[in-house]
């Protein structure tokens, strides 16, 4: 579904003649292979390049240097450029910033418009997607009424409406409270299970990706750890030196482990704590 | 307190003029407002008035509503009646200096002001019963062969729509910055115009940058989503007149024949004797 081979981006800083200021290195030497229906997260934490990377998959962003390739489309090709798009689909962080009507049933129909979809198939797709993050029953309501929530959920149903086989959640759940963090990052996984979507799921909290099927840890702008949660989250110190933190249910085994009891090398959920502790004592 | 401004002022009931085509709605207004200005006779206003009290009532927009909608020419009502009072030849009823008031001048006055009046109302049946989006989307329809001379149309029906949407929100915006700029103890409220004027800068100036950083924002959402300008697009809700649309355009008709025929008829009676 995804391929990315050496890729690299350079931002460069251009002064008022065009003239290079300054260049910086925001992605280097970048291997991602991602499988269709795969639930993948990116890790990083702020201005490791894992934003810079999400704009690349829908062609936001082209590589500088080095390959991408999206359900086989090289992104760097500009006449490829809208078929990545209607592929691939973001959510981005802001909420409000990425709502444009003033309607709800009427921003999910923005994709397909633009598409030139007839009129009706726009109606089902709509009622469809709206149906698939459960809120048809606010079609009429106007965003600026709902909840953090329930306007990234709108997102997600926006981005549906295109048929994406895959959507990017460029931290989505960034500005909303738990609760609406939750209603996201349920809605993401349901969908990669029942509507059989890829899920590329961009993030600095760790709780939110135990349930990935593969994790990238990305560090100044290169990949510094892959593998399954169960992996990556074995060795609890070098994450703290990437700056990010393991889940608090990972972080108390590990030093209920290091204080001599007998754990497994990774916990991952509360669950599986109690059921380990049980057996111990 | 900034949050009961509202745009468009839609009043939402379920009638005969709110399912009408946009389209309809803005050229009967249209015509509606020319009528206005083809006649000099209290007959005309006489039908004017019936006709819209008709369409209000359609539009079960209470009338107490209506007459709120007045409130913001107040200013331009009171202006024109002085004006017209002072400043009409003919026969002075009574002197005070320079000033002086005729007949013709109260008479003039009462009839500009009821003409103003109706005029308003007329305009605002139509922000009371089509919701913003329904107003873009007429007015894009509307303007399409202006198209030919490459004005861009769907740009700026889309431009309208988007900013109706941000409203409320940089509204809300502007509200959070002078409460932030208030906890660190800025003063809104004192002092002359210039230092008010002068006092606005520390909100401006966030309320810009968090605008186009908003925009920024949206252009990337809707680049992502395909949105490439108007050409090969479809609509979700597609203009298409209605049978009611045409007896719309039929009684607006009807009532412009009406109009002309009896201000014309008044004035051949009048010239008579």
């Amino acid at each position: 579904m995804i391929q990315a081979k050496k890729m690299g981006f350079d931002y460069i800083r251009r002064d008022e003649e065009g003239n290079v200021e300054e260049i910086q290195r925001a992605l280097d030497d970048i291997n991602i292979e991602i499988k269709a229906g795969d639930f993948v997260a990116v890790l990083g934490k702020n201005g490791s390049g894992k934003s810079t990377f999400s704009k690349h998959l829908n062609a936001l962003l082209m590589p500088t240097d080095g390959t991408l390739y999206v359900d086989g489309m090289d992104t760097s090709k500009q006449e490829l450029v809208w078929k990545v798009r209607q592929n691939t689909g973001m959510v981005f962080q802001n909420p409000d910033n990425q709502i444009v009507s003033n309607i709800v049933e009427e921003d999910v129909g923005f994709g397909p418009e633009n598409l030139g979809i007839p009129t009706e198939e726009i109606w089902k797709r709509v009622e469809e997607s709206l149906s698939a993050v459960d809120m048809l029953a606010y079609r009429k309501e106007s965003p600026n009424r709902l909840s953090g929530g329930q306007k990234q959920r709108v997102a997600i149903a926006s981005v549906m409406a295109m048929h994406t086989k895959c959507i990017v959640f460029d931290e989505a759940t960034a500005m909303l409270d738990p609760i609406g963090r939750k209603e996201v990052l349920e809605t993401a996984h349901r969908l990669n299970k029942e509507e059989n979507i890829t899920v590329i799921w961009i993030t600095h909290y760790m709780e939110e990706v135990v349930d990935a099927d593969y994790i990238y840890l990305i560090d100044e702008g290169k990949v510094a750890l892959e593998g399954t949660p169960r992996q990556v989250f074995t060795d609890v110190e070098q994450i703290r030196r990437y700056g990010l933190d393991v889940p608090q249910v990972t972080e108390l085994a590990y030093v209920l482990r290091q204080e001599g009891m007998r754990l497994p090398p990774v916990v991952l959920t509360e669950e599986e704590l109690i059921r380990c502790l049980e057996k111990e004592l | 307190m900034i949050r009961d401004i509202t745009i468009g002022q839609y009043y939402h009931a379920e009638s005969v003029i709110h399912g009408l085509d946009p389209r309809t709605k803005l050229v009967a207004t249209f015509f509606y407002m020319i009528s206005m200005f083809c006649f000099n006779r209290y007959i005309g206003l006489v039908v004017s008035a019936i006709f819209l009290l008709w369409v209000v009532r359609l539009a079960k927009i209470p009338l107490g509503h209506m007459v709120k909608g007045l409130k913001p020419v107040l200013v331009i009502l009171l202006f024109s009646l002085t004006a017209n009072v002072l400043f009409s030849a003919g026969e002075p009823l009574f002197h005070w200096g320079i000033i002086s008031i005729t007949l013709a001048g109260i008479k003039r006055a009462i009839f500009t002001g009821i003409r103003l009046c109706l005029l308003v109302f007329g305009a605002s049946v139509v922000t009371f019963t089509t919701t913003p989006n329904q107003l873009t989307d007429g007015i894009e329809k509307l303007f399409q062969p202006w198209k030919r001379i490459h004005l861009p149309v769907h740009e700026i029906a889309m431009m309208m729509s988007i900013a109706l949407r941000f409203i409320p929100i940089l509204l809300e915006e502007t509200d959070k910055i002078m409460k932030a700029q208030m906890a660190r103890g800025a003063d809104f409220e004192t002092g002359g115009l210039i230092k008010k004027v002068k006092n606005l800068l520390p909100i401006i100036v966030p309320l810009f940058i968090s605008a186009f950083r908003r925009a920024d924002d949206l252009a990337m959402a809707m680049d992502a989503r395909c949105y490439r300008g108007g050409d090969g697009r479809t609509k979700m809700k597609p203009l298409t007149y209605k049978r009611e649309d045409y007896l719309a355009y039929l009684a607006l008709g009807l009532y412009l024949v009406v109009l002309f025929c009896l201000v014309y008829c008044m004035t051949r009676l009048i010239s008579m004797f």
